[in-house]
Protein backbone atom coordinates (compact mmCIF):
# COMPACT_ATOMS: atom_id res chain seq x y z
CA UNK A 1 0.00 0.00 0.00
CA UNK A 2 1.32 3.48 -1.21
CA UNK A 3 1.51 5.98 1.75
CA UNK A 4 -1.18 8.86 1.49
CA UNK A 5 0.20 12.75 1.20
CA UNK A 6 -0.39 13.92 5.04
CA UNK A 7 -0.71 17.23 6.01
CA UNK A 8 1.41 18.57 8.99
CA UNK A 9 -0.54 20.51 11.35
CA UNK A 10 0.40 22.43 14.43
CA UNK A 11 -1.91 20.56 17.52
CA UNK A 12 -2.00 19.77 21.26
CA UNK A 13 -2.67 16.31 22.03
CA UNK A 14 -5.90 17.05 22.87
CA UNK A 15 -6.87 18.59 19.36
CA UNK A 16 -5.42 15.45 17.98
CA UNK A 17 -7.41 13.34 19.64
CA UNK A 18 -10.92 15.29 18.21
CA UNK A 19 -9.63 15.56 14.99
CA UNK A 20 -9.04 11.26 14.49
CA UNK A 21 -12.78 11.09 16.38
CA UNK A 22 -13.84 13.20 13.34
CA UNK A 23 -12.36 11.66 10.75
CA UNK A 24 -12.96 8.02 12.46
CA UNK A 25 -16.71 8.56 11.72
CA UNK A 26 -17.95 8.75 15.35
CA UNK A 27 -21.97 8.59 15.24
CA UNK A 28 -22.62 9.98 19.03
CA UNK A 29 -19.93 11.68 21.53
CA UNK A 30 -21.49 12.19 25.05
CA UNK A 31 -19.03 14.02 27.30
CA UNK A 32 -18.72 16.40 30.44
CA UNK A 33 -16.01 19.22 30.19
CA UNK A 34 -12.60 18.68 32.54
CA UNK A 35 -9.69 19.78 32.58
CA UNK A 36 -7.55 18.99 30.82
CA UNK A 37 -9.83 17.07 28.71
CA UNK A 38 -11.82 19.60 27.83
CA UNK A 39 -10.44 20.92 24.25
CA UNK A 40 -10.77 17.31 23.03
CA UNK A 41 -14.58 17.53 23.11
CA UNK A 42 -14.44 21.69 22.86
CA UNK A 43 -13.10 20.81 19.71
CA UNK A 44 -15.61 17.72 18.36
CA UNK A 45 -18.27 20.32 19.43
CA UNK A 46 -17.29 23.06 16.72
CA UNK A 47 -17.53 20.06 14.34
CA UNK A 48 -20.69 19.25 15.23
CA UNK A 49 -21.92 22.99 15.39
CA UNK A 50 -20.06 24.00 11.93
CA UNK A 51 -22.16 21.03 10.39
CA UNK A 52 -18.47 19.16 9.74
CA UNK A 53 -19.89 16.31 11.05
CA UNK A 54 -23.27 14.31 11.15
CA UNK A 55 -22.30 13.33 15.20
CA UNK A 56 -24.93 13.23 17.34
CA UNK A 57 -23.49 15.38 20.53
CA UNK A 58 -25.20 15.01 23.86
CA UNK A 59 -24.26 17.33 26.74
CA UNK A 60 -24.74 15.68 30.07
CA UNK A 61 -24.95 17.23 33.49
CA UNK A 62 -22.04 14.63 34.84
CA UNK A 63 -19.60 11.99 33.67
CA UNK A 64 -21.51 9.17 35.24
CA UNK A 65 -24.01 10.26 32.66
CA UNK A 66 -21.73 10.78 30.02
CA UNK A 67 -20.43 7.40 30.09
CA UNK A 68 -24.01 5.94 30.53
CA UNK A 69 -25.34 7.69 27.30
CA UNK A 70 -21.90 6.02 25.72
CA UNK A 71 -22.91 2.80 26.36
CA UNK A 72 -26.60 3.26 25.42
CA UNK A 73 -25.38 4.46 22.45
CA UNK A 74 -23.14 1.83 21.88
CA UNK A 75 -25.51 -0.69 22.73
CA UNK A 76 -27.46 0.49 19.88
CA UNK A 77 -24.66 0.26 17.13
CA UNK A 78 -23.39 4.06 17.24
CA UNK A 79 -19.62 4.04 16.24
CA UNK A 80 -19.15 6.13 20.52
CA UNK A 81 -16.71 8.12 21.86
CA UNK A 82 -15.82 10.32 24.94
CA UNK A 83 -13.39 11.70 26.65
CA UNK A 84 -12.48 12.58 30.74
CA UNK A 85 -9.85 12.64 33.44
CA UNK A 86 -9.16 12.36 36.76
CA UNK A 87 -12.37 13.35 39.39
CA UNK A 88 -14.43 12.87 36.06
CA UNK A 89 -13.17 9.71 35.10
CA UNK A 90 -13.54 8.54 38.99
CA UNK A 91 -17.32 9.39 38.78
CA UNK A 92 -17.28 7.51 35.73
CA UNK A 93 -16.16 4.35 37.54
CA UNK A 94 -19.31 2.17 38.34
CA UNK A 95 -20.07 2.72 34.62
CA UNK A 96 -16.93 1.80 33.11
CA UNK A 97 -17.19 -1.42 34.43
CA UNK A 98 -21.51 -1.39 32.87
CA UNK A 99 -19.55 -0.60 30.08
CA UNK A 100 -16.96 -3.81 29.42
CA UNK A 101 -19.49 -5.94 31.08
CA UNK A 102 -22.19 -5.19 28.09
CA UNK A 103 -19.10 -5.66 25.85
CA UNK A 104 -19.98 -1.68 24.44
CA UNK A 105 -16.76 -0.86 22.61
CA UNK A 106 -16.90 2.67 23.85
CA UNK A 107 -13.55 4.90 23.15
CA UNK A 108 -12.24 7.53 25.25
CA UNK A 109 -9.44 9.61 25.73
CA UNK A 110 -7.68 10.15 28.89
CA UNK A 111 -5.63 13.41 29.76
CA UNK A 112 -3.96 11.96 32.59
CA UNK A 113 -4.52 14.55 36.06
CA UNK A 114 -3.57 13.38 39.06
CA UNK A 115 -6.41 12.95 42.03
CA UNK A 116 -7.68 15.36 44.39
CA UNK A 117 -7.12 15.66 47.67
CA UNK A 118 -4.97 18.79 47.45
CA UNK A 119 -6.89 19.53 44.38
CA UNK A 120 -4.72 19.74 41.50
CA UNK A 121 -5.46 19.69 37.78
CA UNK A 122 -1.36 18.62 36.41
CA UNK A 123 -0.42 15.18 35.10
CA UNK A 124 -0.16 11.79 36.81
CA UNK A 125 -1.54 8.68 35.85
CA UNK A 126 -3.22 7.84 39.65
CA UNK A 127 -6.66 8.61 37.36
CA UNK A 128 -6.34 5.66 34.96
CA UNK A 129 -4.20 3.37 36.89
CA UNK A 130 -6.53 3.15 39.38
CA UNK A 131 -8.99 1.91 36.43
CA UNK A 132 -6.66 -0.74 35.23
CA UNK A 133 -8.77 -3.53 36.40
CA UNK A 134 -11.87 -2.29 34.88
CA UNK A 135 -12.10 -4.60 31.51
CA UNK A 136 -11.13 -1.41 29.62
CA UNK A 137 -7.84 -1.97 26.42
CA UNK A 138 -5.75 1.01 27.77
CA UNK A 139 -3.18 2.50 25.82
CA UNK A 140 -0.45 5.13 27.25
CA UNK A 141 1.08 7.18 24.55
CA UNK A 142 4.28 9.47 23.92
CA UNK A 143 3.11 12.03 21.93
CA UNK A 144 -0.08 13.93 20.18
CA UNK A 145 1.45 12.44 16.90
CA UNK A 146 0.65 8.94 18.59
CA UNK A 147 -2.40 10.23 20.42
CA UNK A 148 -3.71 11.24 16.79
CA UNK A 149 -2.52 7.48 15.74
CA UNK A 150 -3.89 5.52 18.45
CA UNK A 151 -7.53 6.99 18.90
CA UNK A 152 -8.07 6.26 14.91
CA UNK A 153 -6.78 2.73 16.20
CA UNK A 154 -8.51 2.37 19.25
CA UNK A 155 -11.93 2.25 17.39
CA UNK A 156 -10.81 -0.53 15.30
CA UNK A 157 -9.44 -2.77 18.69
CA UNK A 158 -12.96 -1.81 20.25
CA UNK A 159 -15.00 -2.70 17.64
CA UNK A 160 -13.08 -6.06 16.57
CA UNK A 161 -15.56 -8.74 16.45
CA UNK A 162 -13.40 -10.92 18.91
CA UNK A 163 -12.84 -8.30 21.41
CA UNK A 164 -15.93 -6.08 21.70
CA UNK A 165 -13.88 -4.29 24.49
CA UNK A 166 -13.89 -0.56 25.12
CA UNK A 167 -10.36 1.16 25.07
CA UNK A 168 -8.79 3.87 26.99
CA UNK A 169 -5.90 6.05 25.26
CA UNK A 170 -4.93 7.90 27.86
CA UNK A 171 -2.19 11.15 27.29
CA UNK A 172 -0.64 13.29 29.55
CA UNK A 173 -2.07 16.17 31.04
CA UNK A 174 -0.98 19.57 29.45
CA UNK A 175 2.67 17.91 28.29
CA UNK A 176 0.62 16.34 26.01
CA UNK A 177 -3.12 17.58 25.80
CA UNK A 178 -2.16 21.41 26.11
CA UNK A 179 1.40 21.08 24.05
CA UNK A 180 1.58 22.28 20.10
CA UNK A 181 3.52 19.41 17.94
CA UNK A 182 3.89 19.15 14.82
CA UNK A 183 1.06 16.39 13.69
CA UNK A 184 0.72 14.22 10.54
CA UNK A 185 -2.64 13.63 9.52
CA UNK A 186 -3.87 11.31 7.08
CA UNK A 187 -6.60 12.74 4.56
CA UNK A 188 -10.27 11.86 5.88
CA UNK A 189 -10.93 9.29 3.47
CA UNK A 190 -7.61 7.37 4.03
CA UNK A 191 -8.61 7.00 7.98
CA UNK A 192 -12.23 6.44 7.23
CA UNK A 193 -11.73 3.75 4.82
CA UNK A 194 -9.29 1.93 7.90
CA UNK A 195 -11.81 2.46 10.48
CA UNK A 196 -14.71 1.34 8.51
CA UNK A 197 -18.09 0.86 9.44
CA UNK A 198 -18.85 -1.06 12.30
CA UNK A 199 -19.95 -4.49 12.53
CA UNK A 200 -22.02 -7.23 14.48
CA UNK A 201 -21.64 -10.77 15.80
CA UNK A 202 -25.00 -12.38 15.66
CA UNK A 203 -26.78 -13.51 19.03
CA UNK A 204 -29.65 -16.06 19.67
CA UNK A 205 -32.55 -13.95 20.84
CA UNK A 206 -35.06 -14.46 23.35
CA UNK A 207 -37.11 -15.30 20.24
CA UNK A 208 -35.01 -18.15 19.35
CA UNK A 209 -33.39 -16.51 15.93
CA UNK A 210 -30.29 -14.91 15.52
CA UNK A 211 -29.89 -11.15 15.33
CA UNK A 212 -27.51 -8.68 15.58
CA UNK A 213 -25.71 -7.86 18.87
CA UNK A 214 -26.86 -4.40 19.36
CA UNK A 215 -30.29 -2.95 20.45
CA UNK A 216 -32.89 -2.87 17.17
CA UNK A 217 -36.88 -2.37 18.26
CA UNK A 218 -37.14 -4.75 15.40
CA UNK A 219 -35.40 -7.12 16.55
CA UNK A 220 -35.40 -7.24 20.64
CA UNK A 221 -32.92 -8.61 22.28
CA UNK A 222 -31.91 -7.69 26.19
CA UNK A 223 -28.70 -6.37 26.99
CA UNK A 224 -27.49 -6.31 30.67
CA UNK A 225 -29.40 -8.50 32.84
CA UNK A 226 -29.31 -9.52 36.25
CA UNK A 227 -27.08 -12.49 36.84
CA UNK A 228 -26.30 -14.20 39.88
CA UNK A 229 -24.42 -16.36 41.35
CA UNK A 230 -25.46 -19.07 38.16
CA UNK A 231 -24.08 -17.18 35.72
CA UNK A 232 -21.93 -13.78 36.81
CA UNK A 233 -18.94 -15.76 37.09
CA UNK A 234 -19.21 -17.11 33.24
CA UNK A 235 -19.82 -13.54 32.16
CA UNK A 236 -16.29 -12.56 33.36
CA UNK A 237 -14.83 -15.45 32.07
CA UNK A 238 -15.84 -14.49 28.88
CA UNK A 239 -14.07 -10.74 29.24
CA UNK A 240 -10.84 -12.24 30.42
CA UNK A 241 -10.66 -14.35 27.58
CA UNK A 242 -11.45 -11.54 25.38
CA UNK A 243 -8.82 -9.54 26.79
CA UNK A 244 -6.35 -12.64 26.02
CA UNK A 245 -7.09 -12.10 22.65
CA UNK A 246 -6.55 -8.25 22.81
CA UNK A 247 -2.57 -8.54 22.54
CA UNK A 248 -2.53 -9.74 19.21
CA UNK A 249 -5.18 -7.68 17.49
CA UNK A 250 -3.57 -4.20 19.01
CA UNK A 251 -0.46 -5.58 16.99
CA UNK A 252 -2.09 -6.43 14.15
CA UNK A 253 -4.12 -3.33 14.24
CA UNK A 254 -0.50 -1.44 14.55
CA UNK A 255 0.59 -2.99 11.92
CA UNK A 256 -2.01 -2.00 9.54
CA UNK A 257 -1.54 1.31 10.65
CA UNK A 258 2.16 1.66 10.09
CA UNK A 259 1.49 0.72 6.22
CA UNK A 260 -1.02 3.32 5.71
CA UNK A 261 0.52 5.89 7.59
CA UNK A 262 4.55 4.75 7.69
CA UNK A 263 4.39 5.11 11.49
CA UNK A 264 4.95 2.84 14.41
CA UNK A 265 5.73 2.45 17.65
CA UNK A 266 7.54 -0.26 18.84
CA UNK A 267 5.53 -3.46 18.08
CA UNK A 268 2.11 -2.29 19.18
CA UNK A 269 1.95 -3.33 22.64
CA UNK A 270 5.75 -2.04 24.19
CA UNK A 271 8.54 0.35 22.13
CA UNK A 272 11.95 -0.72 22.94
CA UNK A 273 14.86 1.79 22.69
CA UNK A 274 18.65 1.03 23.11
CA UNK A 275 17.81 -2.03 24.92
CA UNK A 276 19.45 -5.08 22.70
CA UNK A 277 22.47 -4.68 23.86
CA UNK A 278 21.59 -2.72 27.45
CA UNK A 279 23.10 -3.49 30.92
CA UNK A 280 20.81 -1.30 32.40
CA UNK A 281 16.68 -0.60 31.74
CA UNK A 282 14.36 1.71 32.11
CA UNK A 283 10.42 1.29 32.26
CA UNK A 284 7.75 3.35 31.57
CA UNK A 285 4.52 4.84 29.89
CA UNK A 286 3.75 7.75 28.64
CA UNK A 287 5.65 11.08 27.23
CA UNK A 288 8.56 10.52 29.90
CA UNK A 289 9.86 8.11 27.68
CA UNK A 290 10.42 11.08 24.98
CA UNK A 291 12.86 12.53 27.90
CA UNK A 292 14.49 9.00 28.61
CA UNK A 293 15.31 8.41 25.08
CA UNK A 294 17.48 11.74 25.16
CA UNK A 295 18.76 11.15 28.21
CA UNK A 296 19.84 7.26 26.97
CA UNK A 297 21.55 9.13 24.02
CA UNK A 298 23.51 10.81 26.37
CA UNK A 299 24.60 8.22 28.15
CA UNK A 300 25.59 5.86 25.23
CA UNK A 301 27.84 9.04 23.79
CA UNK A 302 29.60 8.21 27.50
CA UNK A 303 29.93 4.51 26.97
CA UNK A 304 26.84 3.69 29.24
CA UNK A 305 24.79 0.91 27.56
CA UNK A 306 21.40 2.34 28.78
CA UNK A 307 18.16 1.16 27.40
CA UNK A 308 14.39 2.19 27.86
CA UNK A 309 10.94 -0.16 27.69
CA UNK A 310 8.24 2.22 27.09
CA UNK A 311 4.77 -0.08 27.96
CA UNK A 312 2.47 1.10 25.13
CA UNK A 313 -0.47 -1.07 26.28
CA UNK A 314 -0.78 -1.45 30.14
CA UNK A 315 -3.93 -3.96 29.49
CA UNK A 316 -3.84 -6.24 27.94
CA UNK A 317 -0.54 -6.13 29.89
CA UNK A 318 1.88 -7.65 27.31
CA UNK A 319 3.64 -9.93 29.54
CA UNK A 320 5.59 -11.94 27.00
CA UNK A 321 7.22 -8.90 25.41
CA UNK A 322 8.15 -7.32 28.44
CA UNK A 323 10.06 -10.70 29.69
CA UNK A 324 11.11 -10.93 25.82
CA UNK A 325 12.33 -6.96 25.77
CA UNK A 326 13.95 -7.06 29.72
CA UNK A 327 15.84 -10.80 29.02
CA UNK A 328 19.39 -9.91 29.15
CA UNK A 329 19.24 -6.50 31.27
CA UNK A 330 20.98 -6.91 34.67
CA UNK A 331 18.76 -4.30 36.42
CA UNK A 332 15.86 -2.60 35.58
CA UNK A 333 14.34 0.69 36.87
CA UNK A 334 10.55 0.91 36.80
CA UNK A 335 9.23 4.62 36.51
CA UNK A 336 5.53 4.59 38.50
CA UNK A 337 3.92 8.26 37.74
CA UNK A 338 1.14 7.31 40.09
CA UNK A 339 1.61 5.47 43.66
CA UNK A 340 0.03 2.25 45.50
CA UNK A 341 -0.59 3.69 48.63
CA UNK A 342 0.56 0.85 51.55
CA UNK A 343 1.56 -1.32 47.94
CA UNK A 344 4.85 -1.90 48.14
CA UNK A 345 5.59 0.97 44.93
CA UNK A 346 3.63 2.16 42.00
CA UNK A 347 1.12 -0.06 39.55
CA UNK A 348 3.78 -0.53 36.86
CA UNK A 349 6.33 -1.87 39.10
CA UNK A 350 4.46 -4.30 40.25
CA UNK A 351 3.03 -5.37 36.87
CA UNK A 352 6.88 -5.42 35.87
CA UNK A 353 8.16 -7.26 38.76
CA UNK A 354 5.44 -9.61 38.37
CA UNK A 355 6.26 -10.63 34.66
CA UNK A 356 9.82 -10.82 35.42
CA UNK A 357 9.08 -13.94 37.90
CA UNK A 358 9.63 -16.54 35.51
CA UNK A 359 12.82 -15.04 33.70
CA UNK A 360 15.93 -17.01 34.69
CA UNK A 361 18.19 -15.03 36.54
CA UNK A 362 15.95 -12.06 37.38
CA UNK A 363 17.47 -8.97 36.91
CA UNK A 364 17.93 -6.49 40.07
CA UNK A 365 14.55 -4.31 39.69
CA UNK A 366 13.73 -1.04 41.71
CA UNK A 367 10.43 1.30 41.72
CA UNK A 368 11.15 5.39 41.35
CA UNK A 369 7.77 7.18 41.86
CA UNK A 370 7.96 10.58 40.30
CA UNK A 371 6.05 13.64 39.02
CA UNK A 372 3.34 13.42 41.40
CA UNK A 373 0.55 16.34 40.62
CA UNK A 374 2.69 17.62 37.79
CA UNK A 375 6.01 17.16 38.80
CA UNK A 376 8.55 18.12 36.31
CA UNK A 377 10.74 15.70 35.36
CA UNK A 378 13.87 16.99 33.79
CA UNK A 379 16.36 15.09 31.82
CA UNK A 380 19.19 15.36 35.36
CA UNK A 381 16.16 13.09 37.44
CA UNK A 382 16.34 10.44 34.97
CA UNK A 383 20.33 10.54 34.56
CA UNK A 384 19.82 9.96 38.48
CA UNK A 385 18.17 7.33 38.21
CA UNK A 386 20.43 5.58 35.75
CA UNK A 387 23.16 6.40 38.14
CA UNK A 388 20.88 4.88 41.17
CA UNK A 389 20.98 1.21 38.91
CA UNK A 390 24.63 1.58 38.54
CA UNK A 391 25.31 1.75 41.85
CA UNK A 392 23.03 -1.27 42.78
CA UNK A 393 24.65 -3.05 40.41
CA UNK A 394 28.61 -2.66 41.72
CA UNK A 395 26.84 -3.11 45.08
CA UNK A 396 25.01 -6.40 43.91
CA UNK A 397 22.59 -5.68 46.04
CA UNK A 398 19.00 -3.59 46.04
CA UNK A 399 19.09 -1.43 49.35
CA UNK A 400 16.12 0.92 48.57
CA UNK A 401 13.12 -0.77 46.56
CA UNK A 402 10.92 1.50 46.15
CA UNK A 403 12.50 4.95 45.31
CA UNK A 404 10.71 8.70 45.39
CA UNK A 405 12.18 10.89 42.62
CA UNK A 406 11.76 14.79 42.79
CA UNK A 407 10.07 15.09 45.79
CA UNK A 408 11.92 17.84 48.78
CA UNK A 409 13.60 15.79 51.85
CA UNK B 1 -34.53 -20.10 40.23
CA UNK B 2 -33.94 -21.62 37.34
CA UNK B 3 -31.15 -24.42 37.50
CA UNK B 4 -28.58 -23.92 34.48
CA UNK B 5 -25.11 -25.65 33.88
CA UNK B 6 -23.94 -24.17 30.62
CA UNK B 7 -20.09 -22.76 30.39
CA UNK B 8 -18.78 -19.68 29.78
CA UNK B 9 -17.97 -20.82 26.54
CA UNK B 10 -21.77 -21.83 25.25
CA UNK B 11 -23.82 -18.60 27.05
CA UNK B 12 -24.13 -15.90 24.38
CA UNK B 13 -21.66 -12.46 24.72
CA UNK B 14 -22.18 -10.10 27.62
CA UNK B 15 -25.19 -12.07 28.62
CA UNK B 16 -28.02 -11.45 26.29
CA UNK B 17 -30.97 -13.49 27.42
CA UNK B 18 -31.34 -16.69 25.16
CA UNK B 19 -34.96 -17.34 26.46
CA UNK B 20 -37.28 -15.29 27.63
CA UNK B 21 -38.04 -13.88 31.02
CA UNK B 22 -41.70 -16.43 31.70
CA UNK B 23 -38.97 -19.19 31.95
CA UNK B 24 -37.80 -17.95 34.56
CA UNK B 25 -39.96 -18.83 37.65
CA UNK B 26 -39.49 -16.19 40.36
CA UNK B 27 -42.37 -17.26 42.19
CA UNK B 28 -40.28 -19.58 44.19
CA UNK B 29 -38.69 -16.55 46.35
CA UNK B 30 -42.59 -16.22 48.12
CA UNK B 31 -42.51 -16.54 52.04
CA UNK B 32 -46.00 -15.11 52.01
CA UNK B 33 -48.48 -16.30 49.71
CA UNK B 34 -51.86 -14.70 48.87
CA UNK B 35 -54.96 -17.17 49.29
CA UNK B 36 -58.47 -15.38 47.26
CA UNK B 37 -62.04 -15.65 49.07
CA UNK B 38 -64.06 -15.70 45.65
CA UNK B 39 -67.35 -14.57 48.17
CA UNK B 40 -65.63 -11.35 49.54
CA UNK B 41 -64.66 -10.24 46.30
CA UNK B 42 -66.26 -6.81 44.74
CA UNK B 43 -64.18 -7.79 41.56
CA UNK B 44 -63.38 -4.11 41.12
CA UNK B 45 -59.77 -5.63 39.65
CA UNK B 46 -57.75 -3.25 41.74
CA UNK B 47 -55.51 -5.83 42.53
CA UNK B 48 -54.61 -7.03 38.80
CA UNK B 49 -54.02 -3.19 37.90
CA UNK B 50 -51.41 -3.17 40.66
CA UNK B 51 -49.61 -6.04 40.64
CA UNK B 52 -46.27 -5.59 40.20
CA UNK B 53 -45.54 -8.69 38.41
CA UNK B 54 -48.55 -8.70 36.21
CA UNK B 55 -49.70 -12.29 38.31
CA UNK B 56 -52.96 -11.59 38.61
CA UNK B 57 -55.18 -12.29 35.92
CA UNK B 58 -59.47 -11.92 35.83
CA UNK B 59 -61.17 -15.43 34.65
CA UNK B 60 -64.05 -14.25 32.52
CA UNK B 61 -65.79 -17.61 32.27
CA UNK B 62 -65.60 -18.72 36.01
CA UNK B 63 -65.73 -14.27 37.93
CA UNK B 64 -62.95 -14.92 39.89
CA UNK B 65 -59.40 -13.53 39.93
CA UNK B 66 -56.81 -16.04 39.53
CA UNK B 67 -52.98 -15.59 40.82
CA UNK B 68 -50.10 -17.24 38.74
CA UNK B 69 -47.99 -18.29 41.63
CA UNK B 70 -44.86 -19.15 39.67
CA UNK B 71 -44.38 -15.42 39.09
CA UNK B 72 -46.27 -14.09 42.57
CA UNK B 73 -43.61 -13.01 44.49
CA UNK B 74 -45.63 -12.40 47.80
CA UNK B 75 -45.55 -8.75 48.28
CA UNK B 76 -48.73 -8.36 50.25
CA UNK B 77 -50.09 -5.49 48.03
CA UNK B 78 -52.82 -6.84 46.68
CA UNK B 79 -53.78 -8.17 50.12
CA UNK B 80 -53.01 -4.63 51.32
CA UNK B 81 -54.82 -2.78 49.08
CA UNK B 82 -58.26 -4.92 48.38
CA UNK B 83 -61.29 -3.15 49.75
CA UNK B 84 -62.88 -6.38 49.87
CA UNK B 85 -60.42 -7.93 52.16
CA UNK B 86 -60.90 -11.00 49.95
CA UNK B 87 -56.75 -11.72 49.67
CA UNK B 88 -55.05 -12.93 53.08
CA UNK B 89 -51.40 -13.63 52.79
CA UNK B 90 -50.93 -16.68 54.33
CA UNK B 91 -47.35 -17.83 55.26
CA UNK B 92 -45.70 -20.65 52.91
CA UNK B 93 -45.50 -24.09 54.65
CA UNK B 94 -42.58 -25.12 51.56
CA UNK B 95 -39.34 -26.67 51.32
Amino acid sequence: MSIPQQKVLALNGDEAIALAAKQSNVDVVAAYPITPQTIIVERFSEYVADGEVDTQFVCTESEHSALSACVTASATGARTFTASASAGLALMHEILYVTSGCRTPVVMAIANRALSAPINIHCDHSDSMVERDSGWIQLYVENSQEAYDSTIQAFRIAEHLDLLLPVMVCLDAFVLSHTLENVKVLPDAAVSKFVGEREFIQVKCHEGTKVPFRLDPKNPITIGPLALYDYYFELKRQQEEAMQKASKIIRDIHDEFCELSGRKYGNGLVDAYQLKDAQMAVVCVGSTAGTVKTVVDQLRLRGIKAGLLRLRAFRPLPTTDIQKALANVEIVGVMDRSISFGGQGGPVFHEIRHSLYESKPHPFIQNYIYGLGGRDMPPHSIEWIYKDLEKTLKRKMVETRVNFVGVRS
Amino acid sequence: MTRETKSWQDIPIAGVCWKPATEYHTGDWRTFKPVYASEKCKKCLLCSMICPDAAIKWNETKEVVEFNYDFCKGCGICANECPGRAIQMIRESGE
